[in-house]
């Protein structure tokens, strides 16, 4: 009775437990049960139920609803497909001028603005690719065809590479200084002497639209939302969902709007980029303290000087955390986006891994993982330089980076005038090393990884095996056995025990979103996944974090690494783990546990550093030692931080979970990877992005109540 | 009487929803309780006052008085939620915004309780800003913050980020800031209270040169009596958001208005605040010494002297005249008795 008294939470806990594992047990499974495998879906089969909804025809294999519910929101997808259709296809017809044929033309306004959209983002993106790589179609979108015809001099030429090189090491130095000059030369030289230079331009062209873009749209959201509660109560529900909602699965309904090519991935990238941008703007303007707002105000700011002086800067930290975000988000999609055409490393890359030369893939993974880094380096360094009034520069000193760069431009035209005649037969390496002529280390990396399995073979097999079939097939067989029912009452259980009423109705509402649509099975292989993930993660991510916390040196370092990891796009993490354990779910897996340890780690770090210092100092006064400091003081205190730590794992394991697609899983990811090549796919994608981004709300729901409780608690509210 | 700059007539504010219309129900009795049972927060309850120029207003009260408010409203970075504001005449509430930004950039200056220093700009930069917000070009504007970085003693640390200096240091640095446009008008939340007691005495010397030489009109915030003794011309004395007295010094603590200044002035030492005019008898015919103390002496400055005396002294005017006189008892008894005389 005492305990009761004293840990009432414990006990609901236990009684949840106790019915959830009475219900799983009561619940036989049905003889007639099993997992529904590839195309089986499509079969159409007498045993099958049908209902219709909407004029929608919805087939299922009907259970007792106590095991798995009715998909009574199948009609859902089919539904979703045949609006958009009706939209892009039928609805508000209107006359539009068209300029080639030089007359009127009846279209769907949302097919118009979709056409304008795209030629719009074409044009952006063409304009940097020209200057990089040169061409002529920025050329004729301002004249026409026949003018170039005219005067075929005026084709762009492109820029050689040492001039590109150049530019971008005396742009890191003017930002920087002289590491960030090195590796930025470095960069771009191994680039172009291992063959990448044109798909890395292509790439580079790609980000420097849609990071700019969707830094400006979220920056300019964010703002709105901080002024009008309105807008930000508009946007928060989608804000949440596209925080949780697998990259994959924007994809889909992506095609049908704006077809294939680079400019339908630049729209979308700024899909994905803009949330997160949107959230961090939001939380870095709510953190500027008012005395501050109202100096600015007593110094005479407009509105807009206020704006751009005062509220920005002031709140850059968490900005900056965003510009982050943006590039991190625009690197994974530029990967990710060559499933729906866009040109460039990711293209490379997908081809590499699809022909399973890891080689080939590693080069370019290196690649886009090498820009990727530079351009977060380059884009923090700007946000924190700084101005020097009293140094009284000549005037060589005030430009000489201009200088330099002209000095460069004309060496390397120079260079590659002289190219022309060094190389009069080959290519002209002065100018652009063609692709896949430079050096290339493909070989190599392929033996190596023969070697590896020649070597390690029977090893990794036993590992393998053992994994698949010991933890990962019972694990699996577990998730699947609990009835539908078990699990919503766990569900809301849990929803009600953390967070009362509202997050149990949440919660409850999310789970229903799921169990009614026609996945739930995909569903529990997915969460299965995820779980085995975010566990192994969390573990190895905690220890790790405490362990380089008991040091600041290699906390810093730790943090550094992350940083690093961050910023590699998440299909790259495909790479290493296929060339070890091939096309498995254990591949699958590890990219999952490597690639959600980041935030494990990060967030232990950076929870026990927000413990104050002045509280150490108490403690070691008092007489304790450092493991009774570690476990009675810092990991409390530090716990809130930890748990959005957790928030984060669950969600970049879900999201590895759903690439992992393409090596192959039965969950949710196979099936919005299937959408993207279906015609009709975009409803089926879309809903299924959904139910991804559903499971991770209901975390995000139970975790974020959780944590907010625990910090009133402690009083760091 | 020089020119009224600022010039309150009943200002409320009130904090919370249907603020206006719950005020305009009171008619103008806003009692501090109903109004929070009602979930609205008074601020300020009915000031009106005016200050002239080149004047020193200091506003005292306990934390939660509601003078900072009463600040925010006079510099309109609240609407006041009742009342007229005055600044030169100007109806501060009908300007419209340019009007008040051109207020602010050439008139207005404020130092905040908690120095509200823009994070990402060095020192120089920070007092730079209003002159390079008004477009003053940046050479100018760095040469300007320069003199002022000198005046506030921070040369050396123009380049720190006010992440890197101590508070008293960051609170000189919001100083700086708000004297580098040279306003009429200057408004200072507690700008002293994080200084430590040697610079603070030093700066509010400063401070009492430079108003000799510049003569602004200040409303300064303080919670130390000695403070504002030293500084004030006039001092209002808040509770609950209604001034409760606004007077010179030596009325304060002679006449308290309410039992509340009473209270609050009872630990004031007297000889601080009172001048010998104050407390002289008239002219006496009897024989008067050789020392003559002028009428506007603070006590403490020449109780002393007086103190040494045997015979009765005479209080003379600035032009020699004398207009009173002072037995030596009656220092003894304003010091050490006057307390228990009043209560
Ligand atoms: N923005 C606001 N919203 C609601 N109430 C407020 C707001 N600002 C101030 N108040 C309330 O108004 C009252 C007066 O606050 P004010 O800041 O003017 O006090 P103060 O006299 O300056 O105190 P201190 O000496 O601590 O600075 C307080 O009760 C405070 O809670
Ligand atoms: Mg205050």
């Amino acid at each position: 009775m005492e305990y009761l008294k004293k840990y009432p939470k414990l006990f609901q806990w236990l009684f949840l437990l106790v019915v959830f594992l009475a219900l799983c047990f009561a619940i036989e499974v049905p003889e007639t049960y099993k997992f529904i495998r590839g195309q089986a879906e499509f079969i159409k089969d007498p045993n099958q139920s049908v209902y219709f909804f909407l004029g929608k025809e919805v087939r299922y294999y009907a259970f007792d609803v106590f095991w798995r519910l009715p998909p009574l929101l199948g009609w859902l997808p089919i539904w979703i497909n045949d609006s958009l259709f009706f939209l892009m296809n039928e609805w508000m017809p209107m006359e539009f001028w068209n300029e080639d044929t030089q007359e009127f033309k009846t279209r769907p306004l949302l097919l118009q603005i979709s056409r304008n959209l795209t030629s719009f983002m074409t044009f952006l993106i063409e304009l940097i690719r020209e200057i990089l790589l040169g061409g002529l179609e920025t050329i004729v979108a301002f004249t026409s065809w026949d003018f170039i015809d005219a005067y075929p001099w005026l084709e762009l030429p492109g820029l050689p590479w040492t001039i590109v090189a150049a530019g971008a090491a005396i742009l890191s130095y003017k930002l920087s200084g002289k590491g960030l000059a090195l590796f930025a030369g470095l960069t771009m030289i191994y680039i172009s002497i291992f063959g990448q230079w044109k798909p890395s331009m292509q790439t580079l062209s790609f980000i420097l639209v849609a990071a700019p873009l969707s830094f400006v749209f979220g920056l300019g959201l964010g703002i709105a939302a901080y002024k009008s509660k309105r807008v930000e109560k508009a946007l928060y529900p989608i804000l949440l969902v596209m925080q949780t909602m697998p990259q994959y699965a924007v994809l889909v309904p992506a095609l049908v709007l704006f077809g294939v090519g680079d400019h339908a991935a630049v729209i979308i990238t700024m899909v994905v980029a803009v949330p997160p941008m949107i959230l961090l703007t939001i939380l870095g303007l709510r953190a500027i303290p008012p005395e501050v707002i109202e100096a600015g105000r007593m110094s005479g700011c407009t509105n807009w000087q206020l704006m751009l002086k005062v509220l920005i800067p002031t709140a850059r930290r968490d900005i900056l955390i965003g510009v982050n975000q943006v590039i991190m988000v625009c690197f994974s999609m530029a990967v990710i986006s060559a499933f729906i055409g866009a040109k460039g490393l990711g293209f490379n890359l997908l081809l590499a891994l699809n022909q399973l030369n890891i080689g080939l893939a590693l080069e370019a993974g290196l690649c886009i993982s090498l820009i990727a880094i530079l351009l977060d380096k380059m884009s923090l360094a700007w946000a924190n330089k700084q101005t020097d009034y009293f140094g009284n520069l000549t005037f060589f000193q005030r430009n000489k980076n201009t200088i330099f760069f002209a000095g460069s431009v004309v060496i390397g035209i120079i260079l590659a005038y002289i190219g022309t005649f060094i190389f009069k037969e080959s290519f002209n390496y002065l100018f652009e090393v063609p692709h896949n002529k430079g050096i290339s280390t493909a070989d190599f990396w392929n033996k190596g990884v023969d070697w590896i399995f020649d070597t390690f073979f029977v090893y990794i097999k036993a590992f393998n095996t053992w994994l698949i079939v010991d933890v990962l097939q019972p694990m699996r067989a577990l998730y699947l056995r609990m009835p539908a029912v078990a699990t919503l009452v766990l569900a809301v259980g849990a929803g009600y025990i953390i967070g009362g009423i509202r997050s149990a109705l949440v919660v409850s509402a999310l789970t229903l979103f799921i169990a009614l649509s026609p996945w739930w099975d995909r569903a529990l292989v997915t969460l299965y996944m995820a779980t085995f993930g975010v566990v192994i993660s969390c573990l190895i991510g905690f220890s790790v974090g405490t362990l380089c916390f008991q040091n600041k040196k290699s906390a810093a370092f730790m943090l550094g690494v992350c940083d690093i990891f961050q910023t590699f796009p998440s299909f790259v993490y495909l790479i290493p783990v296929m060339m070890l354990f091939g096309i498995t779910d254990t591949s699958v897996l590890i990219a999952v546990i490597v690639y959600a340890t980041i935030p494990a780690t990060r967030y232990t770090i950076e929870g026990l550093r927000s413990v104050p210092v002045g509280l150490h100092e108490a403690a070691t006064m008092s007489g304790v030692n450092k493991f009774q400091r570690l476990t009675k003081i810092e990991f409390p205190l530090a716990f809130p931080h930890m748990m959005l730590g957790l928030n984060q794992t669950i969600v970049f394991a879900l999201f590895m979970v759903i690439i992992g697609a393409f090596i192959g899983t039965e969950d949710l990811g196979q099936y919005i990877l299937k959408a993207l090549s279906d015609k009709n796919g975009a409803g089926i994608g879309l809903t299924l992005g959904i139910c991804v981004a559903f499971i991770g709300l209901i975390f995000d729901n139970l975790i974020r109540t959780w944590v907010n409780q625990r910090k009133k608690h402690l009083g760091i509210a | 009487m020089s020119e009224t700059v600022i010039k309150c007539e009943s200002v409320y504010k009130i904090f919370g929803e249907n603020a206006k219309k719950m005020l305009e129900e009171a008619n103008g009795n806003v009692d501090a309780k109903t109004f929070q049972e009602k979930g609205c927060i008074v601020g300020v309850n009915n000031a009106s006052f005016e200050v002239v120029k080149g004047e020193m207003l200091v506003v005292m009260g306990l934390s939660g008085s509601g003078k900072s408010t009463l600040l925010r409203c006079i510099s309109r970075l609240t609407d006041a939620t009742g009342g007229k504001i005055f600044i030169e005449g100007q109806d501060l509430l009908e300007l419209n915004n340019k009007e008040l930004i051109e207020l602010r950039r050439n008139k207005m200056g404020m130092v905040f309780q908690s120095f509200a220093l823009l994070p990402h700009k060095t020192v120089v930069e920070n007092i730079a800003f209003p002159l390079q917000i008004k477009g003053t070009n940046t050479e100018e504007s760095i040469n300007r913050a320069m003199e002022m970085v000198k005046l506030v003693g921070l040369d050396g640390r123009e380049n720190y980020f006010p992440r890197e200096l101590s508070g008293g240091q960051q609170q000189r640095v919001g100083i700086a800031r708000s004297l580098a446009v040279e306003p009429d008008i200057w408004f200072l939340d507690e700008p002293f209270s994080a200084l430590d007691p040697l610079i603070r005495k030093e700066m509010q010397d400063e401070f009492l040169r430079l108003q000799e030489k510049l003569q602004k009109t200040i409303m300064f915030i303080t919670h130390d009596f000695d403070e504002a003794l030293k500084l004030a011309d006039r001092i209002a004395i808040m509770k609950d958001g209604i001034i409760e007295q606004l007077d010179t010094p030596a009325n304060i603590v002679l006449n308290p208005a309410t039992e509340y200044v009473r209270k609050f002035t009872e630990e004031v030492p007297r000889e601080k605040v009172l001048i010998i005019e104050d407390v002289m008898d008239a002219p006496s015919k009897d024989n008067l010494g050789d020392l003559k103390v002028l009428k506007d002496d603070i006590i403490e400055n020449v109780a002393e002297k007086i103190l040494t005396q045997e015979n009765i002294v005479g209080v003379v005017d600035k032009n020699n005249n004398i207009v009173g006189s002072i037995k030596p008892s009656k220092i003894i008894d304003t010091v050490f008795g006057g307390r228990k005389n009043d209560s």
